[in-house]
């Protein structure tokens, strides 16, 4: 018997991608799953994070749609390379700080190195890439003419198969070697997710994850807003892990350009911040219960005692006269500070970034 | 038998996996990893690797650590024939 053909799909964890690979694997093709992290990934993460999403089960959509599959599953990371896409769009940005064309180039590009790379799939031999995008699905990068570009400047070409609307686009190398069978391939177009929810009835998939705006925070109107202040503070675009990471926590509050405020919002958070204490100016309420506040960038010591009556104002004793934190720096000094409480109205709108 | 370490403490999700995955790849079959996360999340990722990979989970608890940290999940996995 000939050796079924191979194909290396993109799984993000939504429904779309899911219903491509699924397809395709319902044609006989053996099918491979590849997710990348890019550091923006909503999720895991932010689950994890969290205290409050405790009742949510805090699975990998990924790695939990190549279970429902029954397909491998190789997650990678791509943080550094991700950087030159996010800071470094050819083809600009979304609404926000999204540069969604270009990153489908970069993960279609990624998993055609994946599979030319011999030290990564060399056993594998892929013989094609799909991925479930669908013409008309995304104002930026699922339209009829970014499509094609997508499958050029990846470098995948005529190996790039959308089985969800194969029948809307030029055949495919797949479809032409009879690797699949363009008949029973689909033409879904815009924006609608009707079609999409029928296949998946006629499939007898019945649970998938519904991330709301997506999988990725740099949609994300406030996210943005938090990473565009970061670049205006720092004086140049740039970030580390670290950075993106922090952005996705807490209450970020900017009293003064050389310093910001992050301020847990429950008990997940609080640890995870902690988690961070040695790299940054930490308060930890001593007086009354309330949040972990890490000051970014280079606070005096005036703007460590706003810093703390902010704080107050999170905390327990935010209708007390006293408040009293403990300040931990990097280099291994401690304080008390004791101040009175800010009350809301000190805090001017301007200061909460993204709120 | 030949145990192999895997300190992923104060990563979070998916980080975790990605470090076990690109470790796994590099340890021949049969030999036992043992992974160290703070994250709870690897509570249900760890094993769905495994599971997607048809490695062997052959251990996973969670343990009581400090209040800073919060709680320690280890992992002890046989890595099967690819």
């Amino acid at each position: 018997m000939p050796k079924p053909p191979k194909a290396v799909a993109l799984i993000s964890g939504g429904l779309d991608s899911m219903l491509a690979a699924r397809v395709v694997m319902d044609q006989g093709v053996e099918v491979e799953g590849v997710n990348f992290f890019t550091g923006f990934c909503v999720e895991g993460h932010t689950h994890a994070i969290r205290e409050r999403k405790q009742s949510r089960p805090k699975r990998n959509n990924a790695l939990w749609v190549a279970e429902q599959l029954g397909i491998r599953l190789h997650i990678i990371d791509v943080i550094e390379e991700y950087k030159d896409v996010v800071l470094n769009p050819r083809h600009g940005y979304g609404a926000n700080l999204n540069p969604c064309l270009d990153c489908k180039v970069f993960m279609v590009r990624k998993a055609v190195e994946l599979w030319l790379d011999d030290g990564f799939m060399d056993e594998h031999g892929f013989d094609f890439i799909v991925t479930g995008e669908v013409v008309g699905q995304r104002p930026k990068s699922q339209r009829r003419e970014t499509l094609p570009l997508i499958a050029r400047e990846s470098g995948a070409d005529d190996r790039l198969l959308r089985p969800l609307c194969a029948k809307l686009l030029p055949e495919t190398r797949p479809e032409r070697e009879g690797w699949v069978n363009r008949n029973d391939l689909y033409d879904f177009n815009g924006r609608s997710r009707k079609p999409q929810m029928a296949l998946a009835a006629e499939l007898g998939i019945e649970d998938w994850a519904q991330p709301a705006g997506g999988c990725c925070f740099l949609t994300d109107a406030s996210y943005s807003e938090k990473l565009a202040d970061l670049w205006h503070a720092q004086g140049e675009r740039r970030y580390e892990l670290d950075d993106i990471m922090l952005l996705k926590v807490g209450r970020h509050i900017r009293p003064a350009p050389h310093f910001k405020l992050i301020i847990g919002r429950e008990l997940g958070e609080n640890r995870y911040l902690e988690g961070y204490s040695r790299q940054f100016v930490t308060l930890r309420p001593a007086s009354h219960k309330g949040p972990v506040c890490l000051i970014d960038g280079a606070p005096g010591a005036e703007d460590v005692a706003l810093a703390a009556g902010i704080v107050g104002r999170y905390s327990q004793g935010r209708d007390a006269d006293r408040f009293v934190v403990d300040v931990a720096w990097p280099d291994g000094r401690t304080e008390s500070v004791e101040v009175a409480p800010l009350g809301a109205h000190r805090i001017p709108e301007e200061w909460l970034i993204g709120a | 038998l030949a145990l192999e370490t895997l300190d992923v403490r104060g990563l979070l999700c998916p980080l975790p996996v990605i470090r076990t995955q690109d470790r796994i790849r590099q340890l021949s079959p049969g030999t036992l990893l043992e992974v160290t996360a703070t994250d709870p999340g690897t509570m249900e990722d760890i094993p769905a690797w495994c599971r997607v990979h048809g490695h062997d989970l052959v251990m996973g608890e969670a343990l009581e650590g400090d209040a800073a940290t919060g709680r320690i999940y280890r992992f002890t996995i046989r890595i099967s024939e690819r």
